[in-house]
């Protein structure tokens, strides 16, 4: 946890102790402030316009304004009402401005959503990841305690582990869909070793998700892995020794003795681990872009994505009445992130 | 600047008569004229910069500002484009696709246009599918026709004919399938590939104006026409007509079945030639036929995408924007552009000359003689955009399982209440 101290202390025999103070007063806010301004434009403002949004129904269009020419004989009114044919009338001209589109719609979009199937298959993929992804925590510490000996070549062997983390999650995405391939895949060669059934896993409404997932893993245990590597390096030897000498040897030791002292390592696993289980869109898109039919493979993020921003996704209300939802369900999980950083400064 | 172009234009075909290409040749534009392209593959970007370079040598005061964009990406980029005033002239798609920017007012009504510089002759091929809400919004630059590429060898080694009625059709797939092939390939990874079997066997099934209908939202996805045309479609899927795991692959991932000779046919676009003839399938192995009819009482649709180019609302140099799409369309472009060396599409405009191409003739013909129905464009440019993502889903999921039909139809039927 990274801390700013401002409090340098003061000299008494500094020749102008006030105009100090007022330096070291505004210094740290001047460095805040453009941390702040682009936290406000590009996070702040937008959840509150989302809100906004979600009550309107909006095709995500504004269309230009139109007045009437001075001295003609039509009146800025005439010229809105054509419409899209102003542009082509005698008497009108662009004022250069754009009308927003939107309709006021109060809580249709939400009312809407409830009775979406596709929003409810969103949601329980939503879920189904979040549970998931939680197997990337211990399989990292399964990984990193394997590799925290020392052996000729170990960082080698270390570095190869965390090598899928370095990859760009779409060139992951393409690696797993040639892996699932269902003729050529390595996959399927595999399983047809030991004669098992040649499986579309991409393809198929039951696994696809799973298949996802499992790529999504892959990255994510070795993020995890390197976190517990790190936090292997600070358990105390010394605790280590008396537990020895008191007997403590395997799962106990693990448990009882070295655990305990990961959990600032394993805190940070989590909130990683939850981040990535909910920006899981870029995987999605690239393996199945949503399907096999109807939005089979889709999380809240990407059905947002499809409705309101992709090739046919015209509906920004509905979009951003998914976003509220979605930022209303990691509102739950921030709520308890800051909770906790709290009680632990208020404790520290 | 609307107006000059307006009285201008009256005064001078009163005074002079001139015919609409002399007119915009003479008229003199000037001036900057930016234009945004979404034509980035390699052929139609080189067409793209050959034809400014072309208008601009013949309009020398005229600067063309291109802007190419690539081709997908240009599909949501158009909104930002169009709204933020950067644009005078914009690539994008005939029939429905435009509706959103037609109602919005960002496309201009070019109708007077039509009229003066003689397109309503000319283009009268695809005038209707330029038309929206009584006003013409754009120009027409290429189409190319849809029909069913097929492996001539093939059918030669098991002594089939192409089929022109369903019977045959089923007769001539059953002995594909004993052959132990597969009679289509298919991609369904993006949907749209679905789209097209859905619009031929619609419009074979219950006719064109039917599917109009359809598309257009008034008829329910639950009639029973609609479950016709897919029991049709359930006929070839049970006897096993598609490739395998075909919702894994794009359009192109599932090419190499038919180069291969695992599949015998495909169902594609006129683009699909090129890439068969890259991976080297010479013309002999090559061949193709129209979709063959299922109900011969029924005329004849058939899709024929067709890719356009509109001016802004809110352009700036409007009458640069009007002298070049009058270029774009004229006879002797269309010719120039849509030649194989070029796009190896079909020109639109009923004076030019189709190039000597195998496939492109057999589509001219196609188009021009055996289209009695009507040419229809693409289900997702003839469809509202939401409908065709939610029943192209659809289509997907039926040709994965079709047992699942019922449900199918039940989410298309919703979603019809909804959108239209």
């Amino acid at each position: 946890m990274a801390s700013v101290t401002t409090d340098t202390p003061i000299h008494s025999n500094d020749p102008a102790p006030k105009a100090k103070i007022s330096q070291q007063a505004i210094a740290p806010w001047l460095f805040l402030l453009p941390a702040f301004l682009f936290f406000a434009v590009y996070v702040i403002i937008p959840i509150f316009q989302s809100f906004y949004i979600s009550a309107y129904e909006w095709n995500g269009l504004y269309s230009p304004e139109y007045r009437a020419v001075a001295g003609s004989d039509m009146t800025d009114l005439e010229c809105t009402e054509l419409g899209n044919r102003a542009a082509r009338t005698e008497g009108c001209e662009p004022t250069g401005e754009n009308v927003w589109t939107g309709e006021y719609v109060g809580f249709e979009n939400y009312r809407n959503l409830w009775s979406d199937p596709f929003f409810w298959t969103s949601l329980k993929n939503n879920v189904i990841w979040l549970v998931l992804y939680f197997l990337a925590i211990p399989g990292g510490l399964f990984i990193s305690l394997f590799l925290n000996q020392k052996v000729f070549g170990m960082r080698l062997y270390k570095s190869l582990f965390f090598f899928p983390f370095v990859l760009s999650q779409v060139v992951v995405g393409l690696v797993f869909s040639w892996f699932y391939l269902p003729n050529e895949g390595l996959l399927n060669e595999v399983l047809s070793w030991f004669g098992g059934p040649r499986t579309n896993i991409l393809g198929s409404n039951d696994y696809a998700t799973y298949g996802i997932i499992a790529a999504g893993l892959w990255p994510q245990t070795a993020y995890c892995m390197i976190l517990y590597l790190t936090g292997l390096n600070a358990v105390d030897p010394e605790q280590i020794e008396a537990a020895r000498l008191d007997g403590a040897k395997g799962p106990k030791m693990l448990w009882y003795v070295v655990l305990p002292q990961l959990w600032p390592a394993t805190f940070i696993a989590i909130v990683v681990t939850v981040i990535g289980a909910l920006r899981s869109f870029d995987l999605i898109t690239i393996m199945t872009n949503g399907g096999p039919g109807f939005y089979n493979t889709s999380v809240l993020a990407f059905y947002m994505y499809d409705v309101a921003l992709s090739e046919f996704g015209f509906r920004m209300g509905y979009g951003s009445a998914i976003a509220v939802i979605l930022f209303l369900i990691m509102m739950v999980y921030i709520a308890g992130f800051l909770w906790k950083m709290w009680r632990d400064e208020k404790g520290a | 600047m609307r107006s000059i172009f307006k009285t201008s234009a009256t005064a001078l075909a009163a005074a002079t008569m001139l015919s609409g290409v002399a007119y915009a040749d003479g008229h003199g534009v000037s001036g900057p004229l930016r234009i945004f392209s979404d034509m980035s593959n390699p052929a139609p970007r080189a067409v793209m910069e050959d034809m400014v370079a072309r208008f601009t040598a013949e309009n020398p005061e005229v600067e063309v500002e291109l802007v190419i964009t690539d081709r997908e990406a240009w599909k949501t980029q158009i909104r930002n484009v169009l709204q933020s005033g950067t644009a005078d002239i914009v690539n994008w798609y005939a029939g429905n696709r435009m509706a959103p920017y037609v109602d919005a007012g960002l496309f201009m009504d070019i109708s007077d246009l039509w009229e003066e510089g003689g397109l309503t002759e000319e283009l009268a091929s695809t005038q209707g599918s330029m038309t929206m809400d009584d006003g013409i919004w754009g120009v027409p630059y290429t189409y190319y026709q849809w029909g069913v590429y097929y492996r001539e060898d093939i059918f030669a080694e098991l002594g089939l004919e192409a089929p022109t009625t369903w019977e045959e059709e089923l007769s001539n797939c059953q002995a594909i399938i004993d052959s132990g092939r597969a009679c289509y390939t298919i991609g369904t990874k993006f949907l749209w590939t679905a789209g097209g079997w859905f619009d031929y066997l619609n419009m074979r099934t219950n006719g064109y104006d039917f599917h109009m209908a359809l598309t257009a939202g008034e008829v329910e996805w639950t009639d029973d026409r609609v479950r016709a045309t897919f029991e049709n479609w359930a006929t070839l899927i049970e006897m096993g007509a598609f490739i395998d795991d075909h919702q894994t692959y794009s359009w192109q991932e599932a090419l190499p079945f038919m180069v291969n000779g695992e599949a015998a046919a495909y169902l594609m676009g006129n683009f699909a030639v090129a890439p068969l003839r890259e991976a080297g399938l010479t013309d002999d192995q090559l061949g193709f036929y129209q979709f063959p009819q299922i109900d011969p009482s029924i005329e004849p649709g058939e899709d024929a995408p067709t890719d356009t180019f509109h001016i802004a609302a809110n352009a700036e140099n409007v009458e640069a924007a009007e002298a070049f799409l009058l270029f774009v369309a004229s006879a002797e472009n269309q010719t120039l552009i849509n030649n194989g060396d070029n796009l190896g599409q079909l020109p639109v405009n009923a004076n030019s000359g189709v190039d000597d191409d195998e496939f492109l003739n057999a589509g001219f013909e196609m188009l021009s003689n055996n289209a009695g129905g009507g040419i229809a464009q693409f289900f997702d440019r003839d469809a509202p955009a939401e409908m065709a993502q939610v029943a192209m889903q659809g289509f997907q999921q039926f040709m994965v399982d079709p047992s699942t039909l019922d449900q199918v139809l039940q989410i298309l039927e919703q979603a019809r209440g909804r959108i239209y």
